[in-house]
């Protein structure tokens, strides 16, 4: 099943690749960060999100649920960079290491088990 | 049920088009009949009317109609639509009925051949008994027909016609065969196609007249039947628009009916229909949207329908089939002109197509068993009908037209579900599931989607792999595995390799077996330690030429065919040795080889690391080591391996987590020197000679697929790493430096410069090169090369020359730069001098170089080698001008002038301004006069071995005069100066500089007369100073002179105070005065005027010019003051003379 999840945000990178490659040739500075639904499965909505470094945020949700609008997925969005941002902040950390933050993990956690 | 059970029936897919019968044609003995229905037939364009033509015998039987029931109070319906209905209209109920009769007007058998016509009319008519069927006549005639109205026996045949055949006038035609045959055709056609618009219209109507005795409880089928019959027809008509109303009503009908376990089949096929209808329409309308929603909606509405649990694939199959059929509409649609968009393309619905597929697949081997599972096929076959159909679309076999919840036959039903399972067992799923997922692929490339593209790669891959096609299992997973390699993820990498290396050990491919185990083994999998253990351990096995362990989850059967296949590799395959690429996988072993420094002197051995680090759980033996450069010479001295001087055993094993390091040292030949010498690649040889040997081959330097990135993570991290033990290199820190520069020894010579810039232009410049040897042995063969260093502004080698003979000036054939002067050799410690000279013609900064080369002979570790060094010296020196000559010309009364007059006396001044920030020394100088001009006394230099320091300057003076011109020359040319010079420093031997200044031209005029007066330097107070002025006549003619002197308060004087006198051609005419100065100091003479009155042009100005104005005055010394009087009495004795002369001269 994990697998499967690593597919499914793996190839919504194509999606997303579109989207920022075709808004980055109109406004570069006023982009719009999130990327809205990326593309509908039958067992997933996909959402996408890129901040200014180009550094990706994928969210899959399960298609029957409909109490996630557009806007609460966009809030999640922000919640995810801001604590995203905090870690990356974090002097001790080195960029492109994998993420060790238990702040961070446990925003993360808080997330998912709202939305459950 | 064939296996083609859940595509939709052809009937279904194609357009709809009238169905046209003609009858009477002839088409394989007679031609012209053959060419009407080819008329008909052939090459139908698109802007053809639609119907479909078919060629039937006259008493053709078409179906029966079924009397027509006058009341549905009792019926009962068995099922929503025949299977049989919609072929029936679209090839065996023909909307219209042609009959082609060969008849002219003017037939002499008219009453016979009219009455055979109807005959045949009336058949088919009978055979039409109970339709709407429209009948039609045309005669095929020979003769073009005249317009209408004109043939009167024409109009009265064809009423006579009409009425037999019982025809409307609007069914009879005429086909007259002429050449416009295909014109005729076509407006026939129309024609018919008029015809069966109306019947079809009649036939909604029929249909839709049906609805009144319906009622909801017992007849909910019939309402989706009439519904789906109505839009059918609607089709046939060409009304699209209202085909997709009906299609639409009969659609929500559809989901309106009760759903129990025996009609939920009916149900789906017969929705699925309607959906395909729809979808199929609105994507001929341009609506895809409208298509795509009804779609969504169909599958939200549909999943849920499973059916009978026993049956579950069936559903799969069926959903599968949807998205497959409406992936085909898309992409039809997409070939006609619509756009798809990257999220919306036909691949996410062969994608999932394929997913459902996948499910049928999964359900199939849960429900029927896996192929070994025999479950009995039930005896007599309930699947088979006795005519080998159904009769209605989505039934079961076996209980056709049953409509009741319960199953009539629990007995039945279970044969009945047993058979279906039976059957599914025989479906080639893997094939269905590849099909669609290669459909998919092609859409996904198309649109943009490489991930995607490989996602479903993987997943075909591993259908090939279920469906034990391994080697295009392994084909297709090698192709996506980069990308993912490359991208970075891991977890679906290391998923990929499992499936990898499972399709590679059953195929006994011992190449990429040991490859995909050293990725799985190594650091970029993500697999267990134990799974890695496992797989290490078979590793070990393969070299030593045994059979693997079998990879957990394979296929037992697969297996014992595997293991038969690797002893037979085992058996044969003794020595054999493996390459492996690893550049481009992340394997188990990471190696780093830099050479120590990016370069080495020629004397200094060169030196080569190796680093190796594993990550496997197990350690790594491994038995030969070696380096690859690109002079293959030397790859001898870079191997590490058990034979030979070997290193000790522990130095043989990788320790997991250890970085190794291994030294090589050689000595570069001398022809190499210059050279880049590079490793082109390392070898690592696992196993032995009597097992299996594999070489692990690193292109370059080193490095695989990770560790560029991990590189970067390094240099990034700030961590601070434990310290470690001696002899310990920290990974992370080894940075590969694949390739090296040989360059020459360094020269133990000091070279120096000694000289005096600038340089002086034109002068031999003197500079001493002093060559000291620190060598500790002869150095051989010294040679100089010395001079401009090249590369600079070509100009400037033409400018500058160099000699070692300071004795000689330069000229052009001394070259700008002397190479190799030969030296000799040069003991330890020995200096050696010599002397350069170098003449720079023009000014402005030149670099020189100075280049000693030699050869000495070294022994370096054992080797002889002879090194050549070299040591250059480069310096820049400047270019001055060492002074400046300035020259101007004045008149004999140091007045500038403009221009010189012919035969009269001026000066030429030269001023030397020295520039030189060295003294310098002026030998001589010299005046070289042009013809043009004359000195008036001999002219000797006067700066003769002069010294100027900078900034100081010397001036010479020659009096000249310029002999007379040819008239009209304005300039003439002076001649040119000659300076002789050196520095002052320079020693004797250097030869003195010359250098030639051109003096300017010089405007001259002629005057015609020439005035100059004879007077002392100085006259005294009261003492008389006798004035003699000579007047010149310098022209051919006599010239009339009129001259006067004014009266001046500093002195008396006497003589003539005005005279007018005749001057001879060519002669001279002294006047004599005696002034007597009454002043002292520096007093102004009486002015002299003199006027030519032949040649007024001539002012008395321009002649005053050539005498003085001033004479100083001295004061008396002896003059006692009483010979005032004696003087004053002389004066007035002066004045008397002068009044009287002027009298006498000038009568008035």
């Amino acid at each position: 099943i994990e697998l499967k999840f690593h597919y499914t945000v793996h190839t919504s990178l194509d999606v997303v690749e579109e989207k920022v490659s075709a808004v980055g040739k109109v406004i570069v500075d006023q982009r719009e960060l999130y990327l809205g639904l990326l593309y509908p499965t039958e067992d997933y909505k996909v959402y996408g999100y890129v901040t200014n470094s180009k550094v990706k945020f994928v969210i899959v949700v399960d298609s029957s649920n409909t109490s996630l609008r557009d806007n609460e997925i966009r809030s999640m969005f922000r919640k995810l960079h801001n604590s995203f941002t905090d870690v990356m902040c974090n002097p001790f950390y080195n960029p492109g290491d994998p993420i060790q933050s238990k702040v961070f993990d446990s925003m993360v956690s808080s997330m998912m088990v709202q939305t459950c | 049920m064939s296996p083609a059970q859940w595509d939709l029936p052809p009937e279904l897919c194609c357009r709809p088009m009238a169905f046209v019968a003609l009858t009477g044609l002839d088409v394989v003995y007679n031609a012209v009949h053959r060419a009407i229905w080819d008329a008909f037939c052939a090459n139908r364009r698109a802007d053809r009317v639609p119907i479909s033509f078919k060629v039937l015998p006259g008493d053709h039987e078409y179906p029966k109609c079924r009397t027509k029931r006058t009341s549905y109070e009792w019926y009962i319906p068995k099922g929503i639509l025949k299977t049989g209905w919609m072929n029936k209209h679209l090839n065996l109920v023909p909307a219209l009925v042609v009959l082609f009769y060969e008849l002219d007007w003017d037939e002499p058998q008219w009453k016979e051949k009219q009455s055979e016509c109807a005959t045949k009319v009336e058949i088919v008519r009978t055979s039409l008994q109970g339709r709407n069927t429209k009948v039609a006549v045309v005669l095929i005639q020979k003769k073009t027909p005249l317009p209408p109205g004109e043939d009167v026996m024409a109009s009265e045949r064809a009423a006579a016609l009409c009425n037999a055949c019982d025809l409307s006038g609007k069914s009879l035609f005429v086909l007259p065969h002429t050449d416009h045959l295909v014109g005729y055709i076509i407006r026939l056609e129309n024609a018919f196609y008029e015809h069966a618009q109306t019947y079809y219209y009649t036939e909604i109507r029929r249909v839709k007249s049906h609805k009144e005795f319906l009622n909801k409880t017992t007849h909910q089928l019939l309402f989706v039947r009439h519904q789906f019959k109505t839009a059918f027809f609607s089709e046939l008509k060409q009304d699209t628009q209202n085909a997709l109303k009906y299609y639409r009503a009969a659609y929500s009908l559809i989901h309106e009916l009760r759903t129990h376990e025996t009609n939920i089949l009916e149900i789906k096929t017969m929705a699925g229909f309607i959906n395909y209808k729809i979808c199929r329409l609105c994507f001929q309308h341009n609506t895809p949207l409208d298509a795509i929603a009804q779609f969504r909606k169909h599958i939200d509405l549909c999943k849920k329908k499973i059916g009978s649990a026993e049956l579950a694939f069936e559903h799969a199959a069926w959903m599968s089939k949807q998205f497959q059929y409406f992936g085909d509409l898309f992409d039809e649609a997409i070939k006609l002109g619509l756009t798809a968009i990257q999220t919306q393309n036909p691949g996410f619905y062969y994608q999932q197509a394929a997913h459902y597929a996948q499910e049928r697949k999964r359900l199939a081997f849960q429900l029927c068993g896996g192929p070994e599972a025999n479950l009995g096929y039930p005896a007599p076959d309930p699947l088979e009908t006795p005519t080998g159909i159904l009769d209605f679309y989505g039934q079961r076999a076996w209980r056709q037209g049953h409509q009741s919840i319960d199953p009539p036959d629990p007995e039945k039903e279970k044969g009945g579900i047993l058979a279906l399972q039976g059957r599914e067992k025989e479906v080639p799923h893997s094939e269905l599931i590849i099909a669609l997922l290669s459909n998919a692929v092609a859409q996904f490339k198309k649109y943009k989607c490489p991930r995607m593209k490989s996602r479903l790669m993987v997943q075909m891959g591993e259908e090939y792999y279920h469906t034990k096609d391994y080697a295009k299992a392994l084909k297709l997973l090698d192709y996506v595995m980069c990308d993912y390699r490359t991208e970075r993820w891991w977890g679906l990498l290391t998923s990929i390799l499992g499936t990898a290396l499972r399709c590679s050990y059953l195929m006994a491919q011992v190449k990429d077996y040991v490859s995909y185990s050293m990725e799985l083994v190594g650091r970029a999998s993500m697999l267990r330690e134990d799974q890695k253990s496992r797989i290490q351990k078979n590793v070990a096995k393969v070299l030593k030429n045994e059979p693997p362990e079998a990879e957990p989850d394979c296929d037992p059967s697969a297996v014992k065919a595997a293991q038969a296949l690797w002893n037979e590799r085992g058996s044969q395959a003794s020595g054999e040795d493996l390459i492996l690429e690893v550049q481009d996988s992340v394997p188990f072993v990471q190696c780093k080889a830099r050479f120590l420094h990016p370069s080495f002197h020629l004397d200094v051995p060169v030196q080569l690391h190796v680093f190796l680090l594993t990550d496997s759980p197990h350690p790594v033996r491994f038995s030969k080591l070696c380096v690859s450069l690109s002079n293959q010479d030397y790859n001898q001295y870079c191997v590490v391996d058990s034979l030979g001087q070997a290193p000790a055993q522990e130095d043989m094993c990788l320790v997991p987590g250890r970085t190794h390091r291994y030294s090589f040292r050689f000595v570069a030949r001398p022809e190499d020197v210059g050279k880049k010498i590079e490793i082109t690649g390392v070898d690592l040889m696992l196993g032995s000679e009597n097992g299996r040997c594999i070489f692990l081959n690193w292109r370059g330097g080193g490095g695989d697929a990770a560790s560029s990135h991990e590189a970067l993570q390094a240099t990034r991290s700030f961590k601070r790493r434990g310290r470690l033990p001696e002899n310990e290199v920290d990974w992370d820190t080894v940075s590969i430096q694949a390739s090296t520069m040989i360059i020459s020894r360094v020269p133990r010579i000091s070279v120096q410069l000694h000289h005096e810039p600038p340089a002086l232009n034109n002068e031999m410049y003197c500079m001493m090169v002093t060559i000291q040897s620190h060598e500790d042995i002869v150095a051989r063969d010294l040679k100089l090369t010395a001079g401009l260093k090249p590369g600079q502004d070509a100009n400037l080698s033409h400018t500058t020359h160099v000699t070692l003979d300071g004795s000689k000036m330069c000229d052009d054939s001394h070259r700008a730069l002397l190479p190799d002067i030969p030296m000799g050799d040069l003991q330890p410690q020995e200096k050696m001098e010599k002397p350069l000279s170098i003449r720079c013609s023009t000014t402005g900064p030149r670099i020189f170089l100075v280049h000693v080369a030699y050869t000495v002979d070294t022994c370096i570790e054992g080797r002889d080698i002879v090194c050549k060094c070299h040591k250059d010296e480069t310096v820049t020196i400047e270019t001055v001008v060492p002074f400046e000559v300035a020259v101007k010309f004045v008149s004999t009364k140091f007045e500038h002038l403009e221009h010189v007059f012919v035969d009269v006396p001026f000066l030429l001044m030269t001023d030397i301004l020295s520039m030189s920030p060295w003294p310098l020394h002026l030998v001589t100088s010299e005046l070289q006069l042009a013809p043009t001009m004359a000195a008036v006394d001999q002219p000797a230099s006067q700066v003769e071995e002069v010294v100027l320091q900078t900034g100081e300057s010397a001036s010479e003076c020659f009096c000249l005069t310029c002999p007379p011109v040819h008239h009209g020359t304005t300039g003439v040319a002076s001649g040119q100066y000659v300076m002789s010079w050196k520095r002052k420093s320079a020693n004797a031997t250097i030869p003195v500089v010359n250098t030639v200044i051109t003096l300017p031209h010089v405007a001259v005029e002629t005057i015609p007369l020439y005035v100059h007066a004879d007077l002392p330097s100085f006259g005294r107070v009261r003492e008389s100073l006798p004035v003699k002025y000579h007047i010149q006549n310098r022209t051919a003619i006599v010239q009339e002179v009129e001259m006067s002197v004014e009266p001046s308060d500093a002195f008396m004087f006497s003589g003539l105070k005005q005279v007018r006198l005749r001057i001879l051609p060519g002669t001279e005419q002294d006047m004599l005065y005696n002034f007597y100065p009454l002043m002292a100091g520096y007093q102004m003479l009486p002015l002299l005027n003199i006027n030519l009155l032949r040649l007024p042009a001539v002012s008395g100005q321009l002649l005053r010019r050539f005498l003085p104005s001033r004479i100083f005055i001295k004061v008396t010394f002896n003059g006692p003051a009483n010979s005032g009087i004696e003087t004053a009495a002389k004066l007035a004795c002066w004045l008397h003379l002068h009044l009287f002369l002027e009298q006498m001269l000038f009568p008035m």
